[in-house]
């Protein structure tokens, strides 16, 4: 695609010259709006989870410029809780949960398992509008006066404060859903439309980690949904359940929250496992070690997170019992993901390491979740939580997991999967010093927070004593550079699209089906249906020349 | 939908009533498309099950903390209108049973009149269901006009919750069981005028001759949607007005 094609064409193009792709088969805003094609669905929620992202930022630049004094510096109390719930809600809901499995998992699992598209597609195309939906009314929500209750919806302030939170309410209860039929779409998916001879272990890692986030998603989002729901009730009718007042318990509110909250934290890192197994391996032209402990970990991740939400409530007053049990499950939850950790590791040891740029960023993604890991531990220990529990150290662990690997997992996928895409290739350089300047303003930003969180400081509070301004302005500063670092990346990856600096074939030498099928992948995805007779990540089937032939 | 150079996969119409179906372009067999569909579909019921397990919760939560609540509040209810809910449900699940039986069966017009009767069914259940929300209003233990109206945190009592004849005097929290009865069984009639609304779909669909022994797959699916909504009835009933 190196110069304009011809788009109205007869059948089956010619492989060569002008190769009718799923980007240039059909023009016009209908074929985008309405389209039932994986690929293009998947290229929508991208253009939406990056703007949910950079809205998302943009709050978080506003928090922490305010935190720069003290006192504060732009806003009120009022002002300022609503601007980090405003943080917390776009992160969480718009783009952390949806992001990963919406766009490249939407884009890359059919093809790696050689299917025409995903088994439902109509379902697809609705949990894209689902979304919408639900980023509409959560501007709404904004519009209607704001929202200040944190993305966590605590009783009972959810339930008192005069703000939105019906509104809000509704649109995580939509998104809910928008997630509930992604997942059950790709369950489906793996399930009945792998290609002839792609059993369950020649399926790339990826298609796992998506595999087991789907289960979670379905069995854990509907009971967010309701929660949700009863807190709308509870402010439009005052049931009673969750208001002390009216005989309700809030801490009923938290178990029914984090019952869905803390599996939610792996439908949020699965995914990203997931990119960074396929990258750890591609990048190293190594077969993954451990293929089938990564695969089941996954799974055991995905049982094990439903039996550990306690450990987000150590000091809500549940039972004794009830806290020496989720401290120790929570313990277990760490041994599948060091599984994980350790197998990357072994992938990338003696491996012929390349290190592109999404390499970089899954090399990023290894040091930045071992600490986010670890600091979970930390955190899950009982005593310890008792005193760390609503500090930076909180904040600093879970933007350890959730920046710092998620959003880089993204990343590090989004650089891997653009040139299958889009067939073209970006600026490697920028790619370079901008993975570089993510990593250090990363890091500067959080560190400060963990210091000061084990020092004391609390979250969510408008000003602070003197004593942490140094930690507080480190901190900031450190947003700034990320915030530049984030800028870069955005500024390269749109470029290219109009530089069309053309991509090969296969530009990273990868043996999965989604390198195989011709690049852009044909509306179909395969010319003609693919079948699989190889192990899977078996290097010695990389044909050399895909990687030097450009896209045509 | 046309997809350039493919050839999609039809199976005819077993008779002149009916009509052929294309299997959609990404599946390679009925079969396949069948069980994608099937499959999708349970996983969908989970999540309904799911989103009422919640509910449930709430509900032996508070049933635990406030029993007596919950005693006195059930025998408010009517079990005689309950029971009779219950046996209307039960009856048209066998009528969409029925429906669905014709359809494979290529009958049309066995399967317009089950799933007709499946549809009356769901009006005669919240025919009833709105005499039961009738008494209640008159009762003052539910009194719809009022149910929005703002919480008076100063005298601290629940607007729609007027309680005329004292029957909850005395008792912890009395509104706390009418709240629960009222939003699980608005939520299951929702579910049922939903259910209802399908089946009308398929209805239309099955009097132009779309469903026949070779393609059902709408027909089945709806069908187990109803059963569910029928099942989720079957607990709430003697929770609500049988185990108090
Ligand atoms: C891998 C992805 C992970 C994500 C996305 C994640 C996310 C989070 C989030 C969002 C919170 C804050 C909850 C709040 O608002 O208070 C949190 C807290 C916590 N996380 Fe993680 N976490 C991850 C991994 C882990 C691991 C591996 C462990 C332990 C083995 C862990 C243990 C904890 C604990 C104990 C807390 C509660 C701290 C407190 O509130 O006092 N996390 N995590
Ligand atoms: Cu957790």
């Amino acid at each position: 695609m190196t110069t304009n094609v011809p788009v109205i064409d007869s059948h089956a193009a010619a492989p060569q010259a002008g190769r009718k792709n799923f980007l240039n088969c059909s023009q016009g805003f209908w074929s985008w709006a309405g389209t039932l094609d994986h690929k293009r669905i998947g290229i929508m929620y991208l253009v939406g989870v990056s703007i949910a992202l950079l809205a998302g930022g943009l709050f978080a630049l506003l928090v922490r410029l305010h935190l720069w004094k003290p006192e504060g510096v732009l806003f009120g109390n009022v002002e300022y809780n609503q601007i980090f719930t405003l943080h917390g809600a776009f992160m969480v809901f718009l783009f952390v949960i949806p992001a990963i499995p919406g766009s490249l998992g939407n884009i890359v699992l059919p093809l790696m398992l050689g299917a025409k598209d995903v088994a439902l597609p109509r379902l697809n195309l609705l949990s894209f509008y689902l979304w919408v939906t639900g980023a509409v009314l959560a501007t709404l929500a904004i519009v209607l006066g704001g929202f200040d209750t944190g993305w966590t919806f605590y009783a009972p302030y959810s339930l008192y404060t005069d703000q939105a939170v019906v509104t809000i309410g509704l649109a995580v209860f939509v998104l809910g859903f928008s997630s509930i039929f992604t997942g059950l779409n790709f369950i489906v998916t793996t399930h009945k439309l792998r290609a002839p001879g792609m059993t369950w272990f020649r399926m790339p890692l990826f298609v796992w980690a998506i595999y087991a986030t789907s289960i979670l998603q379905v069995l854990a989002t509907p009971v967010l949904g309701i929660t949700v729901l009863l807190v709308a009730f509870e402010r439009l009718y005052h049931i009673g359940i969750f208001d002390p007042r009216l005989g309700g318990d809030p801490v009923l509110f938290e178990h029914f929250f984090w019952f869905y909250s803390h599996p939610a934290v792996y439908i949020m890192v699965l995914p990203a496992f997931g990119i960074i197994s396929e990258l750890v391996s591609v990048h190293s032209r190594k077969p993954l070690f451990g293929y089938k402990l990564i695969a089941f970990s996954s799974l055991a991740i995905a049982i094990i997170s439903f039996l550990v939400w306690g450990h987000h409530m150590f000091t809500s007053g549940q039972s004794t019992y009830a806290m020496f049990a989720f401290s120790f499950l929570t313990f277990f939850v760490a041994i599948p993901t060091a599984i994980k950790e350790f197998s990357w590791v072994a992938t990338v040891w003696k491996g012929s390491i390349a290190l592109n740029s999404p390499m970089l960023y899954t090399l990023a993604f290894l040091v930045i979740f071992a600490i986010g890991g670890l600091t979970g531990v930390i955190l899950g220990a009982l005593n310890v939580d008792i005193h760390l529990h609503d500090t930076y150290f909180v904040v600093a662990h879970f933007h350890y997991v959730m920046m710092g690997s998620i959003a880089l997992a993204f990343f590090a996928g989004l650089h891997h999967w653009w040139p299958k895409i889009f067939g073209v290739i970006y600026d490697e350089t920028l790619a370079k010093i901008a993975c570089g300047i993510i990593f250090v303003g990363f890091n500067a930003t959080f560190i400060p927070q963990f210091i000061m969180g084990s020092r004391g400081m609390p979250r969510r509070y408008a000003t602070y004593v003197p004593e942490y301004e140094p930690f507080h302005q480190a901190s900031t500063v450190g947003a700034m550079v990320l915030g530049g670092g984030v800028a870069l990346m955005v500024f390269y990856l749109v470029a290219s699209l109009f530089q069309r600096k053309t991509a090969m074939q296969n530009q990273w030498g990868g043996v999965t089906l989604d390198w195989l099928s011709p690049t852009p992948p044909p509306l179909e995805n395969f010319d003609e249906p693919p079948t699989v007779t190889t192990e899977v990540y078996d290097y010695s089937t990389l044909d050399y020349k895909t990687m030097q032939t450009p896209v045509a | 939908m046309s997809h350039d150079g493919h050839h999609s996969v039809v199976i005819p119409a077993p008779g002149p009533e009916f009509v052929p179906h294309t299997v959609a372009h990404h599946f390679d067999t009925p079969v396949q498309e069948f069980q994608a569909a099937k499959l999708g579909f349970w996983l969908f019921l989970a999540t309904e099950i799911l989103l009422f397990g919640g509910l449930f919760a709430a509900y032996f939560y508070f049933h635990e903390a406030y029993p007596e609540t919950f005693r006195v509040g059930g025998h408010q209810l009517d079990w005689r209108l309950g029971a009779l809910n219950t046996s209307v449900l039960l009856l048209s699940s066998w009528t969409m049973a029925m429906g669905v039986r014709s359809a494979q069966t290529s009958q049309k017009q066995k399967t317009l009149l089950f799933c007709g009767l499946t549809v009356l069914g769901a009006v005669i259940f919240m025919v009833i269901k709105f005499f039961e929300y009738q008494a209640k209003n008159e009762h003052g233990l539910v009194v719809f006009s009022e149910l929005f109206a703002p919480y008076d945190a100063a005298t601290g009592s629940i607007p729609w919750f007027k309680d005329y004849h004292g029957v909850m005097a005395g008792l912890p929290h009395g509104h706390l069981f009418f709240a629960i009865y009222l939003t699980m069984t608005a939520i299951h009639g929702l579910h049922v005028v939903i259910g209802a609304g399908l089946i009308l779909w398929i209805m239309k669909g099955a009097a132009k001759g779309r469903f026949h022994a070779g393609y059902f797959l709408p027909v089945d699916l709806v069908g187990l949607y109803w059963h569910l909504v029928d099942l989720i009835w079957i607990f709430l009933f003697p929770l609500l007005y049988l185990v108090p």
